[in-house]
């Protein structure tokens, strides 16, 4: 059926981590030995068989590694070119998003290994970590669809680890997928939101057709009439029924061709989606920042009724206490948040320029000889081209590994942070 | 132990500290005349010696010394680098080469300031944690064989809420990196910013009492590798701060509302958002009774 062919193009270059990605793969069988850095063969994840794709000819012919370090910092180049012609774009921080996974009988099949089902548990956890990391004032819920019909496995909520253990927890999978049933349970969940939460959906489909009792194309229209956007991840082949949905509801569809790529399809929908106005309306929300308390105070928490030492937060309205954050109070209904939760997603309003590349023949005496971030040198003698680049506002120069860290983990520039904001407005 | 060699050099004791130090002049030249707490000359031989300490603990530690001053940052000292021979002899030479690296430093940092009319009491902290974090990122670079980095501020000036952004910023690609930021706070006041970094990151915040015993707090509180961290028994934070600032008058409140498009914060309800432009039609006075009706109400 489906994947056979899929099956040989299983590649896992990014899992082998830092060593893989910097390292490049060598031809020589110890050399690779040692890019392994101190895995067994049987502690590998499931390795590389194909390691003549990771060899490219050079100018003479000669059989050489792909250098993926410069591969890396290539495409890294690239996205950065393509965010930054993307002007700046309203996007949704409030989001209600269920996760439905396919548990029909087509995800125990073993094309991805160890099967389906174990891959998909394992990159849902990853993507639900990475989802509260960018989107901490959001909400997710898991649903599973197994022997044709659809459940929920746990309400929207804002915890990451109830949501990972719930869904350890029931693995097993057997009957048919049903694409309908399954939107019809969200559809009925989502309708609950307040209105300025942005309603969000999405499927993980192994399975290849769907079971359905009666008219999907009227509950494609429903999903659509009540603003839920829903994507789909398919792990076996392109369904025309699939992109109906995503295309009619604004999402994205694709299909996963081996478990790296589904990482990466996964962690796509780890970012804000840009809002569309209509979708959620505008909204003042009324919030409470408790403040912590000390680490020796005992209280008696609201959520869990039981006596805790230190660590509990007081609602500012009803002065109740209240273990964890964000949730909202149990005696007032406030919703309760951290001022850091709101300043995790200022990066994504204030998000700094991409840096510009130095031509190497601009490069002088009198430019830095190290980058400014991190002091690597940028002067290497004997090797042709080190790559520089600089701020546009501070004129700083970095090298590629710190434009890259700068960029898509710290979201702030060191050069513009070390010199008083005042002054660059001057400047310009 | 069957490990290789490098496995055990770089044992989970060896440690990188990354010392920020605040070299605000406003901030020390108020504190010298305040006889209870230190200058700028006393607080320097309080942090040499115990620079030299952690380097003493292990052979492997290594330091670095970042200056956060008011209108710049730069790298003070690097313990990995190769150094030469003190010229005189009279002071060690890792001494000489700060003190001379941290001279050229202030009265650089002096020259940026002249023509500024504005005077901010702040140091810009934001900007010598993100050096911090990128000199650590190039030591995670470097293999998997790496030391234990951490992060201390000595801090001594208030904060400035004008960095508010690129210090949380930090904070949470510290705390991705599992990088703890302690926190030394030799103000009169609790710096909010630094509580909040030290809770979210893992670190430990401290104000000593007394600032006159600077080197005993440095040293039995912040020079112990993470691994013996937890054998100790460090001293409890009393609380941390986390009320937000609104935007339209800085004020601190720990009641708001919050524009839900863009989570701009403010302490009045208004019609229109003042950072995305977001009109607020629904004429509601009080959002949050959405919320508690969240329930009954069913979709439009």
């Amino acid at each position: 059926m489906s994947g056979v062919g899929l099956e040989l193009r299983r590649r896992n270059g990014d899992e082998s981590g830092r060593s893989g990605k910097f390292g490049g793969r060598e031809e020589d069988e110890e050399e690779e030995e040692e890019n392994e850095k101190g895995l067994e063969a049987w502690e590998r994840a499931y390795a590389d068989e194909r390691s003549w794709e990771s060899l490219q000819e050079d100018e003479y012919g000669l059989l050489r590694p792909i250098d993926s370090a410069t591969l890396h910092h290539a495409q890294y180049r690239r996205r950065a070119q393509s965010y930054s012609s993307a002007v700046r774009i309203q996007k949704g921080l409030i989001r209600y998003l269920y996760v439905v996974i396919d548990l029909s009988r087509a995800a125990a099949e073993t094309d991805f290994r160890p099967s389906r089902r174990a891959v998909v548990a394992k990159n849902v956890e990853i993507f639900i970590r990475e989802f509260f990391d960018q989107n901490p004032l959001s909400h997710i819920g898991l649903a599973i669809i197994k022997d044709g019909v659809a459940h929920c496995l746990t309400d929207l909520g804002g915890s990451p680890e109830s949501h990972i253990k719930a869904l350890l927890g029931k693995l097993e999978c057997s009957g048919d997928a049903s694409l309908e049933n399954a939107l019809d349970l969200v559809h009925g969940c989502l309708c609950q939101i307040p209105t300025y939460g942005h309603r969000e959906v999405l499927i993980l489909y192994s399975a290849l057709s769907t079971c359905d009792p009666g008219d999907i194309m009227e509950t494609i229209q429903k999903c659509k009439k009540a603003r839920i956007r829903c994507s789909v991840i398919g792990l076996s082949a392109e369904i025309y029924i699939c992109k109906h949905l995503c295309e009619q509801t604004g999402g994205i569809y694709s299909v996963a061709m081996d478990e790296s790529h589904l990482k990466e399809l996964l962690l796509e929908h780890a970012p804000p989606p840009p809002a569309i106005a209509e979708f959620a309306a505008a909204n003042l929300i009324k919030m409470g920042f408790p403040q912590r308390e000390s680490e020796t105070a005992v209280s008696i928490c609201s959520c869990h009724q039981t006596a805790k030492v230190g660590g509990v937060y007081t609602c500012p309205r009803c002065k109740a206490r209240i273990c964890e954050l964000p949730t909202e109070c149990r005696i007032c209904g406030l919703t309760l948040v951290s001022s850091p939760h709101l300043a995790r997603s200022y990066h994504h309003l204030f998000p700094i320029d991409p840096f510009l590349e130095v031509p190497l023949n601009n490069v002088n005496q009198k430019s830095p000889k190290a980058c400014f971030g991190c002091q690597q040198s940028l002067l290497k003698p004997g090797s042709n081209s080190i790559i520089r680049v600089a701020c546009s506002k501070c004129k700083q120069h970095f090298c590629l590994d710190c434009d890259i860290y700068i960029h898509e983990s710290l979201h702030n520039c060191p050069g513009c942070e070390s010199v008083r904001s005042s002054k660059l407005g001057n400047e310009q | 132990m069957a490990s290789a060699a490098p496995t055990k050099l770089y044992a989970d004791d060896v440690s990188l500290v990354v010392v920020l130090i605040d070299t605000n002049p406003f901030f020390w030249t108020t504190s010298e005349k305040n006889s209870s707490s230190l200058s700028f000359a006393d607080f320097i031989s309080h942090v040499l010696p115990f620079l030299n300490a952690i380097m003493l603990l292990n052979q492997l530690n290594q330091v670095v010394l970042i200056a956060t001053g008011v209108n710049s940052c730069e790298y003070i000292y690097d313990s990995s680098l190769p150094h030469q021979q003190s010229a005189d002899g009279k002071m060690p030479a890792f001494y000489s080469e700060i003190l001379t690296k941290l001279e050229q430093f202030v009265s650089k940092d002096q020259r940026l300031a002249k023509n500024d009319s504005s005077l901010t009491m702040s140091s810009l902290l934001s900007g010598s944690l993100s050096l911090a974090l990128c000199y650590i990122q190039k030591i995670f670079r470097a293999g998997p064989l790496h030391p234990q980095p951490r992060i201390l501020c000595l801090q001594g000036s208030p904060d400035g809420p004008e960095q508010y952004v690129g210090i949380m910023n930090a904070i949470f690609s510290a705390q991705r990196s599992m990088i703890p930021i302690d926190s030394c706070v030799l103000g009169t006041q609790n710096s909010a910013f630094l509580q909040q970094a030290s809770h979210i990151t893992g670190g430990i915040y401290q104000k000593p009492a007394y600032p006159d015993g600077l080197f005993q707090y440095l040293s039995a509180v912040f020079a112990t590798d993470l691994q013996s961290r937890s054998f100790l028994r460090l001293p409890k934070p009393p609380g941390v701060d986390f009320r937000a600032s609104c935007f339209c008058h800085k004020k601190t409140i720990d009641m708001g509302y919050i524009c839900s498009v863009c989570l701009s914060i403010f302490c009045k309800h208004h019609k229109k958002c003042s950072t995305c432009g977001s009109n607020f039609n629904q004429s509601q006075q009080d959002a949050s009774s959405t919320l508690d009706h969240k329930r009954k109400t069913p979709e439009a």
